[in-house]
């Protein structure tokens, strides 16, 4: 047997060991997963919520100042 | 604010400062979570001997024991922030307790999965309701009625208040969960690593745990410092230092 075989037999505990390791993985990188996608939300949402507040501003400005202004006699 | 609390702590707590220290120090502390990982998996996998009565199945020592000791370390550092939360109402407070969590909960569950599947081999059982599992098993729930007390109330802060309130109340577990191997008579080994006395361990067993159980206190770090970023920006959504950050990151 290579001694790569008898690293990953375990001594006939592999059915036990790698599966825990396999499980510490796992959970780990879902929990760093997790986060990074909600990060991107995040600043999806604010994004768009500095976008509704800048067209809602022009919009404001817009009905203050009339589109046609008269022009003052000469 | 008492004055005895040094001005650079003070300015620490603010959100848009420790935003700014957090993204600085979050690389630093997954490098070096990734390599003591790396040297502690090799000492613990590659160079250490078999253990003469457990064999090859010991080796799950190496993750089972630093994530069973990150279980109780996050349950302190989310029960003393959301004391802090409590009587100071400081909003990072409650943000790191609240994002210590789901962090603590992930490490409490491989505690859970990986003692289970070094039970079955050693003890002929995947799961037996003694006093260290048990108190273990209580301390997933703890995490867990945390988490959904956190996300049952429409305001955020509230919400935070109410689980902050129950992480206090659960701190009595921690310590049952250290000392239950010497109070009851149980199937789970007692300790063999001690801070204050003789360690039962060998040194080519105890440094690829000791590499390891650094390798989890940095991943922490780095996880918490993420996760509380991301709150931060989107519980002071409306603020200019918010927008900035907003606008350049597009």
């Amino acid at each position: 047997m290579s001694s790569l075989q008898t690293f990953l037999a375990m001594g006939g505990y592999a059915a036990y060991v790698w599966p825990a390791y396999a499980v510490f993985f796992a959970v780990l990188i879902a929990d760093s997963v997790a986060p990074r996608l909600r990060r991107r939300r995040v600043l999806r949402e604010l994004r768009a919520r500095l976008v509704r507040q800048s067209t809602r501003q022009n919009q404001a400005r817009q009905s203050r100042e009339p589109a046609h202004p008269t022009s003052s006699p000469p | 604010m008492a004055s005895w609390i040094p001005l650079w702590l003070h300015k620490l707590g603010s959100p848009p400062t420790f935003y700014r220290f957090a993204g600085t120090l979050r690389p630093w502390m997954l490098a070096l979570a990734l390599l003591f990982g790396l040297i502690g998996l090799y000492g613990g996998l590659v160079l250490a001997p078999p253990d003469y009565q457990q064999g090859d199945a010991y080796r799950i020592i190496f993750i089972h024991v630093p994530s069973a000791w990150m279980s109780m370390f996050i349950y302190g550092v989310m029960g003393m922030a959301a004391f802090i939360a409590l009587v100071w109402r400081i909003k990072l407070a409650e943000v790191v307790a609240m994002e210590s969590a789901p962090i603590g909960a992930a490490f409490t569950f491989i505690t859970l999965v990986t003692g289970s599947l070094w039970g079955k081999p050693m003890w002929g059982t995947w799961w037996t309701w003694d006093a260290r599992l048990t108190s273990e098993l209580v301390l997933l729930f703890l995490y867990l009625g945390v988490i959904g007390l956190y996300h049952a109330f429409e305001d955020r802060r509230q919400g935070a208040r109410a689980a902050a309130f129950l992480a206090i109340i659960g701190i009595i577990n921690v310590p049952i969960v250290h000392f239950s191997v010497n109070w009851w008579n149980t199937l789970h080994q007692g300790s063999t690593v001690n801070l204050f006395g003789p360690s039962s361990i060998v040194w080519a067993m105890l440094w690829p745990l000791l590499c390891m159980t650094l390798a989890t206190k940095f991943y922490y770090a780095a996880s918490l410092f993420r996760r509380v970023r991301t709150d931060l920006l989107a519980l002071e959504g409306g603020k200019d230092w918010v927008r900035k950050i907003a606008e350049s990151e597009a």
